[in-house]
């Protein structure tokens, strides 16, 4: 990187096919997201394209192309893992009110986060069942096709900082208990509690590639979808159709809804505005 | 048509300048309008509804995959990105903040320039950070029609002194700004 001409960023980003950088990504990889939306991948891809200094399109493919690493920082990237413990607590108190009396009636339980991206949402999740004298009958499966996502996951560790934040949803999410109750603290980390994890099955599931591996009561898919064109959206709309029980719940992000997508008079809503449905009979 | 879509960015001040705005735009007023006021990251945007009651528009909050349409104006739901797809639809991320901002005016500003190319308006109003500066910047490159709140105006000069750096088409009043999009409406119906 002796090269002391700034990058013309004006010329970069009109360079920019994504399609072509994705193919690659794919050719060689198996990373597939060629059915995202186009607006944000070339967003990141420019983004990313500016912060390791490279100036052009075809510096861009042989770096993905001879640099494994610098791939799989790239699909890490594309696939952003934003996420909170007890997200939209009022989601969480209409599970607690609508889905839970549900769930009540079965022997066990099949739980199926899809995109748990690094495991707060299956804590979450956890808490909720444990407070409603539900965990130890139920199993969680929580998936994500990031591996480095997923081990974060497995370990439960996080930042201080945001425990503030996630004690506050928790309370407005109906918690009945102290938030510090289901972890300790150690040198600026919080670690989630073993009796948390011990019902949790972390596995690499893709959603596009990969099909139905278990029928399940329950499923969550909340904010991965909204970065999927609406084929795919279809298509993995379909997968979570075959893999609920009958009178199974589906449960998406805020904003997300199933109006658009060909399953929608499969379901029946539950509560409209927490997008919570109910597949039926 | 000269112009397909009117992208707006606005922050600190920006319901002031909202409604004033919105109670001088008439009811035929053609050109769909999306904007990002940061008011978005924190309330249920209940202020929309609110906006709503002053305005001759319809104001709605934007859908996933929505197909924005004439006579429109859009906002992003609360504490999500907001980007255009090349084929005029919403979608939606919730990507880190941007400059302590979610949604980001740049985010929208920039996605938009590339839907839309030379026939987007990009305007920004008052506000006291730098959101939009580079948006701004995005859509002037590609040919679009760049206009910044003259800060003399705008109840907060920052962000309009801010993306003036970019050496925007004008530098006016609101009135005046208005005034320009009413024009450009009629412009656009004469040459359909
Ligand atoms: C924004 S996070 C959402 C996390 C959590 N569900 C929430 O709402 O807070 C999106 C997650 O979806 C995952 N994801 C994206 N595409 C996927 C795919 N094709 N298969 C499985 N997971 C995917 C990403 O790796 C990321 O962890």
């Amino acid at each position: 990187m002796n090269n002391r001409k700034p990058i013309d960023t004006h010329q970069l980003h009109l360079q920019i096919n994504p399609a072509e950088i994705l193919d690659i990504l794919y050719q060689k990889y198996g990373y597939d997201f060629r059915q995202y939306s186009e607006a944000h991948i070339k967003r990141r891809l420019y983004n990313r394209m500016l912060m390791s200094g490279i100036k052009d399109v075809s510096q861009m493919k042989g770096r993905i192309m001879n640099d494994e690493l610098f791939a799989a920082d790239l699909m890490h990237e594309l696939s952003i893992t934003v996420t909170e413990m007890f997200r939209d607590p009022k989601f969480y108190k209409s599970l607690r009110e609508n889905v839970i009396p549900i769930l009540k009636t079965y022997p066990f339980i099949k739980i199926w986060h899809a995109g748990c991206s690094t495991g707060e949402e299956a804590y979450s999740m956890a808490i909720l069942l444990k407070e409603e004298g539900l965990y130890d009958r139920s199993t969680i499966y929580a998936t994500d096709f990031n591996q480095q996502a997923l081990n974060h996951a497995k370990e439960g560790i996080y930042p201080n900082e945001l425990i503030k934040e996630y004690t506050t949803n928790y309370q407005l999410a109906g918690g009945k208990e102290s938030f510090s109750t289901y972890y300790s603290s150690n040198y600026g980390h919080v670690i989630m509690h073993q009796s948390l994890k011990n019902n949790i099955v972390w596995a690499n599931h893709n959603l596009v590639t990969d099909s139905v591996f278990a029928e399940v009561h329950l499923i969550l898919c909340r904010n991965v979808m909204i970065y999927f064109d609406k084929n795919l959206q279809n298509k993995v709309q379909n997968l979570f159709h075959e893999s609920l029980v009958k009178g199974g719940i589906l449960c998406l992000g805020t904003k997300e809804s199933l109006r658009f997508t060909d399953l929608y008079d499969q379901y029946l809503e539950l509560d409209k505005t927490q997008r919570i449905y109910k597949k039926k009979y | 048509m000269l112009y397909d879509a009117i992208v707006i960015g606005v922050s600190a001040g920006g319901i002031n300048a909202m409604k004033k705005m919105f109670s001088m735009l008439p009811k035929h007023f053609a050109i769909p309008i999306i904007i990002v006021s940061h008011i978005s990251a924190r309330s249920d945007n209940q202020w929309i509804r609110f906006l709503n009651e002053k305005s001759n528009l319809a104001l709605k909050e934007a859908d996933e995959k929505e197909i924005i349409e004439p006579g429109k104006v859009y906002f992003p739901p609360a504490n999500y990105h907001l980007l255009i797809e090349k084929d005029r639809t919403f979608s939606f991320t919730i990507d880190e903040k941007i400059n302590f901002a979610r949604p980001s005016i740049d985010v929208l500003f920039e996605s938009a320039a590339d839907a839309y190319k030379n026939k987007l308006i990009g305007i920004v109003l008052t506000g006291s950070n730098s959101d939009g500066t580079s948006g701004l910047k995005r859509i002037k490159d590609l040919g679009g029609l760049t206009i910044v709140q003259d800060p003399e105006d705008a109840e907060y000069d920052f962000m309009p002194e801010s993306a003036i750096s970019i050496g925007p088409d004008h530098i006016l009043p609101l009135e005046k700004i208005t005034d320009l999009l009413i024009k450009m409406n009629k412009q656009n119906i004469s040459k359909p």
